[in-house]
């Protein structure tokens, strides 16, 4: 009579399959297709994007995003040693660079970077300057702390193997803790890297001609010419072109990396010569 | 025993040395010295201070009061080239601690070109002579995450010979390895031995110390309780704490008179 509860957990599976497939259904049958055409993905809109959606925007969010990953990491690096340092000022002045920039939002220094900071210092940056600084000042305090963390992950034993070589404290930094410390971060670094792409989006607030559009910019001078959803699709589906391979790499990595335990399948046959 | 006839050249000297974490003081006042040549082996219970003596002697671990000299170099002295120093003398970990992110050739190159400024090609060449030394030629492009940990170990050995040290120290170098990995690492460190290489050795490997130690330390409480001669020290301990250790790590199901 009753059911069992083996009976009842796979009775409710199917059932949750059921209901999915009356949802499809039913959108399927009273969707008004043509409309959601017309206005997700207008055929004609979408193709008078290319190719400059890719030469010009695309290209632009790249560059935007790799001068400010550059500028974060170098900077996200001293920050990270800065907060290491015995010397307490050192971490002070780090820790406040952090808790500042981790607090208050990117489009305030983007605006403070074009408007203010000229207005205050007689500073004029072209748009590649302005973008890499705001998202290398406003990433580093991110990637500052993933960066301390994996230095402070970097097993103690190794640290204690290059000084008992003769390594300096720099020297052993260098050649052993930081290459460590990046691969163990890898990940979480890869993850910084998606999040400044994005936020590359933020330096339209500055004045940009077109050809200094990004993605996001572009998307949206393209849609005050043709109102329809389709501007921001084809922009949307750019950024994925470059965010899904990175996380993909970032799982690839995360993968390797956990894998180089003794007794994984590429752990055997690699590696033998002399 | 080969100590004998160089007994004049001292390798390693330590004298009043001390050393506290915090309110716990480990090493209570060691004098110990070690001939150019000799193998002395330090046993004793966990907690007896022995690892941190090892420590010591290359200043992994800062001693709060005492002296060092190792080959001459006061190493305790403020002026003293501690990483000059530490060149001369090799360390070998329990964990190996091999660089993860090198292959078994660049752990062996990586300090002889960054320190000792060796060329590319001398390096490999005194890398391989060395890993030929501990019988691991065909490992020499590995991870050191595809190595067993007897492979690990004896990598770090030839890794730290590959600096030319004129003293080793070995601290509990077979401790986390598997039983049957155990010998190989012991038979490298023999052979090493046997050519004279200067080795302070702590360990729990009674047999081993037994039969190729000139002389035996046993620490215990920070203090060395007894030292002599291999045979004396394990064969005829005259101190009842050396006694009741060693009847617990000879037979491990014998109740000690202290238990």
């Amino acid at each position: 009579m009753a059911m069992s509860k083996r009976r009842r957990a796979i009775m409710f599976r199917r059932a949750q399959y059921a209901l999915l497939i009356v949802i499809v259904a039913l959108i399927a049958v009273f969707a008004d297709w043509e409309d959601i055409r017309r206005s997700f993905f207008n055929v004609d809109t979408a193709a008078k994007m290319f190719p400059t959606v890719i030469q010009t925007a695309l290209v632009n969010t790249i560059i935007y995003s790799a001068f400010g990953f550059a500028i974060g990491l170098g900077l996200g690096l001293l920050l990270a040693l800065m907060k290491l340092s015995p010397v307490a000022p050192w971490r002070w002045i780090a820790t406040a660079y952090i808790e500042f920039f981790r607090g208050v939002p990117a489009l305030l220094v983007f605006v403070a970077l074009s408007v203010a900071v000229p207005l205050a210092f007689g500073l004029k940056f072209d748009i590649n300057s302005t973008a890499g600084l705001a998202l290398g000042i406003v990433g580093s305090a991110y990637i500052a702390e993933t960066i301390r963390a994996g230095i402070l992950a970097v097993p103690k034993g190794q640290i204690e193997a290059a000084r008992s070589l003769g390594m300096s404290p720099g020297r052993t930094l260098v050649t052993v803790t930081i290459p460590q410390a990046f691969r163990i971060i890898l990940p979480p670094l890869t993850n910084e890297l998606i999040m400044l792409i994005k936020d590359s989006s933020l330096i339209s607030v500055v004045g940009l001609t077109a050809a200094d559009y990004e993605l996001t910019k572009f998307g949206r001078e393209t849609l005050s010419r043709s109102p329809s959803l389709t501007p921001l699709l084809v922009a949307g589906l750019c950024y994925l072109i470059i965010t899904l391979p990175l996380g993909h790499l970032s799982r690839h990595l995360e993968k390797r990396t956990g894998g180089r335990k003794i007794g994984t399948p590429e752990s055997t046959g690699l590696g033998v010569s002399a | 025993m080969k100590s004998s006839d160089v007994v004049t050249d001292v390798a390693v000297e330590i004298t009043g040395l001390k050393k506290s974490f915090g309110p716990l003081e480990v090493l209570k006042g060691i004098d110990v010295s070690v001939a150019r040549g000799e193998v002395v082996c330090i046993i004793g219970p966990s907690g007896s201070g022995k690892s941190t003596l090892l420590r010591c002697v290359n200043l992994l671990e800062e001693p709060t009061d005492g002296k060092i000299v190792v080959n001459g170099v006061e190493l305790t002295d403020p002026d003293c080239d501690i990483d000059a120093a530490r060149t001369r003398i090799g360390m070998v970990f329990q964990g190996f601690n091999l660089f993860s992110h090198l292959s078994v050739l660049n752990n062996l190159t990586v300090a002889q070109r960054k320190v000792l400024k060796r060329g590319e090609k001398q390096a490999q060449e005194i890398a391989l002579r060395n890993l030929e030394r501990v019988g691991l030629s065909e490992k020499v492009n590995a991870m050191p995450a595809q190595l067993s940990g007897g492979q690990q170990q004896r990598v770090a050995i030839a890794r730290a010979l590959s600096m030319d040290p004129s003293v080793m120290l070995f601290d509990e170098p077979t401790s986390a390895l598997d039983p049957e990995l155990v010998g190989d690492v012991l038979g490298v460190m023999r052979a090493l031995a046997d050519e004279g290489m200067t080795m302070l050795v702590v360990t729990h490997e009674m047999q081993f110390a037994r039969e190729v130690a000139d002389r035996v330390l046993f620490m215990d409480g920070g203090y060395v309780v007894e030292e002599g001669p291999a045979a004396q020290v394990i064969g005829d301990p005259q101190h009842e704490r050396t006694k009741s250790f060693l009847a617990r790590v000879l037979d491990p199901t014998h109740q000690g008179p202290s238990a």
